[in-house]
Protein backbone atom coordinates (compact mmCIF):
# COMPACT_ATOMS: atom_id res chain seq x y z
CA UNK A 1 0.00 0.00 0.00
CA UNK A 2 1.56 2.59 -0.87
CA UNK A 3 0.96 6.59 0.71
CA UNK A 4 0.40 9.37 -1.37
CA UNK A 5 0.00 12.53 0.71
CA UNK A 6 -1.76 15.11 -0.58
CA UNK A 7 -0.72 18.87 0.11
CA UNK A 8 -3.78 19.14 2.45
CA UNK A 9 -3.39 16.08 3.90
CA UNK A 10 0.95 17.32 4.46
CA UNK A 11 -0.61 20.93 6.31
CA UNK A 12 -2.45 18.97 8.69
CA UNK A 13 -0.05 16.52 9.92
CA UNK A 14 2.28 19.85 10.37
CA UNK A 15 -0.28 21.72 12.38
CA UNK A 16 -1.22 18.39 14.28
CA UNK A 17 1.90 17.77 15.21
CA UNK A 18 2.89 21.04 16.33
CA UNK A 19 -0.33 21.11 18.03
CA UNK A 20 0.33 17.62 20.18
CA UNK A 21 3.55 18.45 20.22
CA UNK A 22 3.28 21.90 21.77
CA UNK A 23 0.45 20.43 24.32
CA UNK A 24 2.74 17.61 25.82
CA UNK A 25 5.09 20.49 26.67
CA UNK A 26 2.16 22.41 28.33
CA UNK A 27 1.02 19.58 30.79
CA UNK A 28 5.01 18.53 31.10
CA UNK A 29 7.20 21.60 31.61
CA UNK A 30 8.05 22.07 35.35
CA UNK A 31 8.13 25.90 34.97
CA UNK A 32 4.72 27.34 34.47
CA UNK A 33 5.97 30.51 32.57
CA UNK A 34 7.68 28.14 29.94
CA UNK A 35 4.03 25.97 29.89
CA UNK A 36 2.45 29.24 28.77
CA UNK A 37 4.95 29.77 26.20
CA UNK A 38 4.19 26.32 24.53
CA UNK A 39 0.47 26.52 25.14
CA UNK A 40 0.40 29.30 23.23
CA UNK A 41 2.40 27.44 20.78
CA UNK A 42 -0.14 24.98 20.86
CA UNK A 43 -3.10 27.35 20.20
CA UNK A 44 -1.45 28.82 17.08
CA UNK A 45 -1.48 25.17 15.83
CA UNK A 46 -5.20 24.78 16.31
CA UNK A 47 -5.76 27.75 14.23
CA UNK A 48 -3.89 26.19 11.52
CA UNK A 49 -6.06 23.50 11.34
CA UNK A 50 -9.08 25.80 11.23
CA UNK A 51 -8.16 26.84 8.20
CA UNK A 52 -7.51 23.73 7.13
CA UNK A 53 -11.15 22.86 7.87
CA UNK A 54 -12.00 26.37 5.62
CA UNK A 55 -13.43 28.27 8.27
CA UNK A 56 -11.16 31.50 8.35
CA UNK A 57 -13.65 33.47 11.00
CA UNK A 58 -13.04 30.90 13.46
CA UNK A 59 -9.55 31.00 13.15
CA UNK A 60 -9.43 34.71 13.38
CA UNK A 61 -11.66 34.72 16.65
CA UNK A 62 -9.54 31.96 17.84
CA UNK A 63 -6.48 33.52 17.17
CA UNK A 64 -7.71 37.07 19.09
CA UNK A 65 -9.70 35.18 21.57
CA UNK A 66 -7.44 32.49 22.49
CA UNK A 67 -3.58 33.71 21.88
CA UNK A 68 -4.82 37.24 22.04
CA UNK A 69 -6.50 37.50 25.09
CA UNK A 70 -6.47 34.18 27.45
CA UNK A 71 -2.65 33.25 26.82
CA UNK A 72 -1.86 36.94 27.84
CA UNK A 73 -3.99 36.34 30.99
CA UNK A 74 -2.15 33.17 31.83
CA UNK A 75 1.18 34.64 31.11
CA UNK A 76 0.25 37.51 33.52
CA UNK A 77 -0.69 34.98 36.30
CA UNK A 78 2.05 32.85 35.63
CA UNK A 79 4.49 35.79 36.19
CA UNK A 80 2.18 37.33 39.92
CA UNK A 81 1.88 34.19 41.24
CA UNK A 82 5.29 32.96 40.14
CA UNK A 83 6.81 30.82 43.25
CA UNK A 84 10.40 30.33 43.45
CA UNK A 85 9.92 27.09 43.53
CA UNK A 86 12.42 24.60 45.59
CA UNK A 87 14.89 23.31 43.98
CA UNK A 88 14.13 19.80 43.54
CA UNK A 89 10.24 19.98 43.63
CA UNK A 90 8.70 18.73 40.73
CA UNK A 91 5.26 20.54 38.86
CA UNK A 92 3.75 17.22 38.67
CA UNK A 93 2.12 15.72 41.86
CA UNK A 94 2.76 12.27 43.43
CA UNK A 95 0.48 10.03 41.58
CA UNK A 96 0.36 11.61 38.13
CA UNK A 97 1.36 8.04 37.00
CA UNK A 98 -2.43 7.00 37.96
CA UNK A 99 -3.22 10.50 35.80
CA UNK A 100 -0.87 9.18 33.26
CA UNK A 101 -2.76 5.91 33.06
CA UNK A 102 -6.41 7.50 33.21
CA UNK A 103 -5.73 9.61 30.03
CA UNK A 104 -4.09 6.32 27.91
CA UNK A 105 -6.97 4.98 28.50
CA UNK A 106 -9.46 7.29 28.05
CA UNK A 107 -7.80 8.41 24.46
CA UNK A 108 -7.75 4.14 23.81
CA UNK A 109 -11.57 4.40 24.05
CA UNK A 110 -11.88 7.75 22.25
CA UNK A 111 -9.82 6.54 19.31
CA UNK A 112 -11.47 2.64 19.40
CA UNK A 113 -14.95 4.46 19.42
CA UNK A 114 -14.06 6.78 16.32
CA UNK A 115 -12.82 3.76 14.51
CA UNK A 116 -15.75 1.81 15.44
CA UNK A 117 -18.28 4.38 14.74
CA UNK A 118 -16.44 5.48 11.29
CA UNK A 119 -15.49 2.25 10.01
CA UNK A 120 -19.62 1.04 9.75
CA UNK A 121 -20.79 0.09 6.52
CA UNK A 122 -23.73 2.47 7.20
CA UNK A 123 -21.79 5.41 7.72
CA UNK A 124 -19.10 5.83 4.49
CA UNK A 125 -19.86 8.92 3.49
CA UNK A 126 -18.01 10.37 6.68
CA UNK A 127 -15.05 9.12 4.27
CA UNK A 128 -16.18 10.77 1.40
CA UNK A 129 -15.07 14.11 0.04
CA UNK A 130 -17.48 16.56 1.93
CA UNK A 131 -19.38 19.09 0.13
CA UNK A 132 -18.03 22.97 -0.42
CA UNK A 133 -18.30 25.17 2.27
CA UNK A 134 -20.55 27.74 0.70
CA UNK A 135 -19.37 31.04 -0.29
CA UNK A 136 -20.91 33.52 1.95
CA UNK A 137 -20.92 31.05 5.06
CA UNK A 138 -19.44 34.15 7.91
CA UNK A 139 -22.38 36.56 6.31
CA UNK A 140 -24.96 33.63 7.23
CA UNK A 141 -23.13 33.27 10.73
CA UNK A 142 -23.75 36.78 11.60
CA UNK A 143 -27.03 36.77 10.43
CA UNK A 144 -27.47 33.73 12.44
CA UNK A 145 -26.15 35.10 15.43
CA UNK A 146 -28.70 37.77 15.49
CA UNK A 147 -32.02 36.09 14.14
CA UNK A 148 -34.33 35.33 16.93
CA UNK A 149 -35.52 32.43 15.15
CA UNK A 150 -31.36 31.09 15.18
CA UNK A 151 -29.06 32.17 17.66
CA UNK A 152 -30.23 35.07 19.31
CA UNK A 153 -31.33 33.96 22.79
CA UNK A 154 -28.28 31.91 23.01
CA UNK A 155 -25.78 34.98 22.29
CA UNK A 156 -27.81 36.87 24.74
CA UNK A 157 -27.34 34.01 26.76
CA UNK A 158 -24.00 34.08 26.44
CA UNK A 159 -23.24 38.00 27.18
CA UNK A 160 -25.32 37.42 30.57
CA UNK A 161 -22.73 34.57 31.34
CA UNK A 162 -19.59 37.21 30.40
CA UNK A 163 -21.04 39.85 32.51
CA UNK A 164 -21.27 38.07 35.45
CA UNK A 165 -18.26 36.08 34.82
CA UNK A 166 -16.52 39.33 34.69
CA UNK A 167 -18.45 40.80 37.77
CA UNK A 168 -17.38 37.55 39.51
CA UNK A 169 -13.62 38.03 38.81
CA UNK A 170 -14.11 41.60 39.89
CA UNK A 171 -15.29 40.77 43.17
CA UNK A 172 -13.55 38.05 44.24
CA UNK A 173 -10.53 40.45 43.22
CA UNK A 174 -11.88 43.75 45.03
CA UNK A 175 -12.28 41.96 48.76
CA UNK A 176 -8.47 42.61 49.49
CA UNK B 1 -9.27 16.52 1.82
CA UNK B 2 -8.06 14.66 5.17
CA UNK B 3 -10.67 12.25 6.45
CA UNK B 4 -12.91 13.03 9.43
CA UNK B 5 -10.99 9.96 11.19
CA UNK B 6 -7.85 12.04 11.58
CA UNK B 7 -9.33 15.25 12.80
CA UNK B 8 -11.69 13.37 15.45
CA UNK B 9 -8.20 11.36 16.56
CA UNK B 10 -6.23 14.61 16.84
CA UNK B 11 -8.77 16.02 19.03
CA UNK B 12 -9.28 13.07 20.92
CA UNK B 13 -5.01 12.95 21.44
CA UNK B 14 -5.56 16.50 22.57
CA UNK B 15 -7.80 16.11 24.58
CA UNK B 16 -6.44 13.53 26.60
CA UNK B 17 -3.17 15.44 27.08
CA UNK B 18 -5.07 18.28 28.64
CA UNK B 19 -6.97 16.01 31.36
CA UNK B 20 -3.66 14.89 32.08
CA UNK B 21 -2.33 17.44 32.89
CA UNK B 22 -5.26 18.98 34.52
CA UNK B 23 -5.24 15.60 36.66
CA UNK B 24 -1.38 15.60 37.71
CA UNK B 25 -0.11 19.34 37.72
CA UNK B 26 0.20 20.98 41.22
CA UNK B 27 0.00 24.59 40.12
CA UNK B 28 -3.40 25.71 39.48
CA UNK B 29 -2.44 27.73 36.83
CA UNK B 30 -1.06 24.86 35.10
CA UNK B 31 -4.39 22.86 35.63
CA UNK B 32 -6.39 25.82 34.15
CA UNK B 33 -3.91 25.31 31.01
CA UNK B 34 -4.95 21.52 30.74
CA UNK B 35 -8.46 22.73 31.08
CA UNK B 36 -7.68 25.04 27.90
CA UNK B 37 -6.19 22.66 25.96
CA UNK B 38 -9.52 20.39 26.53
CA UNK B 39 -11.82 22.83 25.13
CA UNK B 40 -9.37 23.48 22.28
CA UNK B 41 -9.79 19.96 21.22
CA UNK B 42 -13.68 20.64 22.00
CA UNK B 43 -13.73 23.09 19.02
CA UNK B 44 -11.80 21.37 17.11
CA UNK B 45 -14.53 18.46 17.02
CA UNK B 46 -17.24 20.80 16.40
CA UNK B 47 -15.59 22.49 13.57
CA UNK B 48 -14.78 19.36 11.95
CA UNK B 49 -17.83 17.97 12.06
CA UNK B 50 -19.28 20.99 10.57
CA UNK B 51 -17.18 21.14 8.15
CA UNK B 52 -17.82 17.25 6.92
CA UNK B 53 -21.46 16.72 8.08
CA UNK B 54 -22.76 20.23 7.34
CA UNK B 55 -21.00 22.77 5.79
CA UNK B 56 -24.33 24.39 4.62
CA UNK B 57 -25.75 24.76 8.07
CA UNK B 58 -24.36 27.73 10.93
CA UNK B 59 -24.75 25.79 13.67
CA UNK B 60 -21.14 23.96 13.82
CA UNK B 61 -19.63 27.32 13.76
CA UNK B 62 -22.13 28.93 16.42
CA UNK B 63 -21.41 26.48 18.97
CA UNK B 64 -17.62 26.55 18.49
CA UNK B 65 -18.20 30.85 19.37
CA UNK B 66 -20.04 29.65 22.50
CA UNK B 67 -17.13 27.69 23.38
CA UNK B 68 -14.80 30.52 22.62
CA UNK B 69 -17.13 32.65 25.02
CA UNK B 70 -17.34 29.74 27.66
CA UNK B 71 -13.04 29.29 27.76
CA UNK B 72 -12.51 32.74 27.65
CA UNK B 73 -14.92 33.74 31.23
CA UNK B 74 -13.50 30.16 32.51
CA UNK B 75 -9.94 31.53 32.60
CA UNK B 76 -11.14 35.39 33.45
CA UNK B 77 -12.57 33.57 36.42
CA UNK B 78 -10.04 31.09 37.52
CA UNK B 79 -7.30 33.64 37.35
CA UNK B 80 -9.68 35.98 39.71
CA UNK B 81 -9.64 33.04 42.09
CA UNK B 82 -5.74 31.64 41.49
CA UNK B 83 -4.77 35.18 42.20
CA UNK B 84 -6.82 35.71 44.95
CA UNK B 85 -5.42 32.48 46.77
CA UNK B 86 -1.90 33.96 45.75
CA UNK B 87 -2.30 37.31 47.77
CA UNK B 88 -4.29 35.10 50.82
CA UNK B 89 -1.58 32.18 51.56
CA UNK B 90 0.92 32.72 49.12
CA UNK B 91 0.65 29.87 47.74
CA UNK B 92 -0.88 28.74 44.31
CA UNK B 93 -0.09 24.68 45.03
CA UNK B 94 -3.15 22.58 44.98
CA UNK B 95 -2.21 20.46 47.50
CA UNK B 96 -1.33 23.54 50.30
CA UNK B 97 -5.25 24.72 49.43
CA UNK B 98 -6.83 22.46 51.48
Amino acid sequence: MTFHLTLHQILFLAAGAVTLGAAVMVVTRRDVLQAAFYLILSLVGVTGLYMLLEAPFLAAVHLFVWTGVVATLIVLAAVLTRNPMRPGSRGASHRWWAAALIAVALCAVLIWTTRTVVGRPMSHDWQASPAPVPEHSVAALGTALVDPDGFALPLAVTTALLLAGLSGAAAVLRKH
Amino acid sequence: MVPLEWYLILAAALFCVGAYGVMSRRNAVAMLMGIDLMLCAVGVNLVAFWRYREPTAVTGQAFALSVYAVAAIETAVCLALTISLWRTRNTVLMEDTD
